[in-house]
């Protein structure tokens, strides 16, 4: 019995860990959700003990823990798959604001050269080489 | 395009960490191209590339960051959209590709929306072996077959594009690995537009080194199917090329 309160004692600690994140602003709701809901569910199944082996009947499986391991693995893989969407939908928008940027800069540029209120360009922020790979 | 007023015609250079090698090619676009504009994209360098750009008089976009020349074109590409230009001819910064073939390049657009310059082994002294030869036969034998013609070279980066692909490169240019040469033809292809090829000669590079090494050269191939794969599978709807863009 003391496998399940733990369960339980640790699902709660994240779900008010979730909640302070979002009070304070430093996660935003949708990703939040997922995590808030995956407490719920712990909670309940450390609450009722009962449910588990049945779900795990009911699917087959004759370990409970087992099915447990199962969707712990299911919903870790969903998370980092749309995680990895989020960072390629990320970079697409930085991508078009770089490119914007530079337009931006050289239209600047130009403008200054025809009115004749020439400066020297700002150095480039932050010149460094990311991961991509340049060819 | 084909007779009247000659086209206005933008040649793009990417250039990545490109200082040594860029004067030497600006110096020989200035020689033998004298009508053209010249952009060069400084796509995140960490050396002079932008100060030696700026200091031959071309235009330079900076990107703040490296993006890959799949980035540095369609930068290239909106820059061409916003100043009228009817042909955009992609150089490499590195010195490989003459400027002196650009006007056969250029020539040919008028049968066609896209031009590549093909290294053909009898011409130039550009050569390649081993995997990395049978990954470009492979993509070659498929991309001919997409575009309806016969490419031998398909991940040539000397190219040129006509109104309607720089109209559609201006917003559909992939940035990713080998985006830039096999995706986008792909996507051109799958728009209307129609492929073909000029055999140009290339040179050794003037400074820097290769980009590719032989034991890379699975690995390439691999990619290169999966990139090729994937846009061959892509949805039609997702590259319609976008209406005109606001200059």
């Amino acid at each position: 019995m003391r496998g399940y309160l733990f369960a339980l004692v640790g699902a709660l600690v994240t779900l008010a860990f979730m909640f302070e994140l979002l009070r304070r602003r430093r996660l935003r709701e949708k990703y939040a959700a997922l995590w808030i809901s995956l407490a719920i569910v712990v909670i309940v199944a450390g609450a009722f003990p009962r449910l588990l082996y049945w779900l795990a009947a009911l699917a087959g499986i004759s370990t409970p823990l087992n099915l447990v391991f199962f969707l712990a693995l299911l919903v870790l893989l969903v998370v980092c798959v749309q995680l990895s969407a989020e960072i390629s939908s990320l970079e697409h928008e930085a991508q078009t604001l770089a490119e914007e940027c530079a337009l931006l800069r050289n239209r600047i540029e130009r403008l200054e050269t025809r009115t004749g209120v020439e400066s020297p360009a700002p150095p480039v922020a932050d010149p460094r080489p990311r991961g991509h790979s340049p060819s | 395009m084909s007779s009247g007023s000659d086209p206005r015609v933008l040649v793009v250079l990417p250039a990545w960490n490109e200082a040594q090698s860029l004067p030497t090619v600006l110096a020989e676009i200035a020689d033998h191209l004298p009508e053209v504009g010249v952009l060069v994209v400084n796509d995140g360098s960490v050396d002079a590339t932008s100060a030696v750009a700026r200091s031959s008089g071309v235009q330079v976009l900076d990107l703040p960051f490296n993006l890959g020349v799949g980035g540095a074109m369609r930068a290239g590409f909106r820059y061409a959209v916003a100043e009228g230009y009817d042909v955009v001819v992609q150089v490499d910064a590195d010195g490989q590709h003459d400027p002196r073939e650009v006007p056969r390049i250029v020539e040919r657009l008028a049968s066609a929306d896209i031009v590549i310059g093909a290294r053909f082994a009898d011409q130039g002294d550009y050569a390649v072996r081993g995997p990395r030869r049978w990954a470009m036969r492979v993509l070659a034998g498929v991309l001919s077959r997409v575009a309806g013609t016969r490419l031998t070279d398909t991940t040539s980066g000397f190219r040129a594009a006509g109104p309607r692909a720089i109209r559609l490169f201006a917003v559909h240019y992939p940035a990713e690995y080998l985006g830039d040469t096999i995706e986008s033809l792909v996507i051109a292809v799958r728009s209307g537009l129609t492929v073909a090829q000029v055999g140009v000669s290339m040179r050794e590079r003037s400074a820097g080194r290769p980009s590719q090494r032989p034991f890379k050269a699975a690995f390439y191939l691999l990619r290169a199917c999966l990139a090729l794969g994937i846009s061959l599978t892509r949805r039609r709807e997702l590259m319609n090329p976008a209406p005109e863009l606001a200059a």
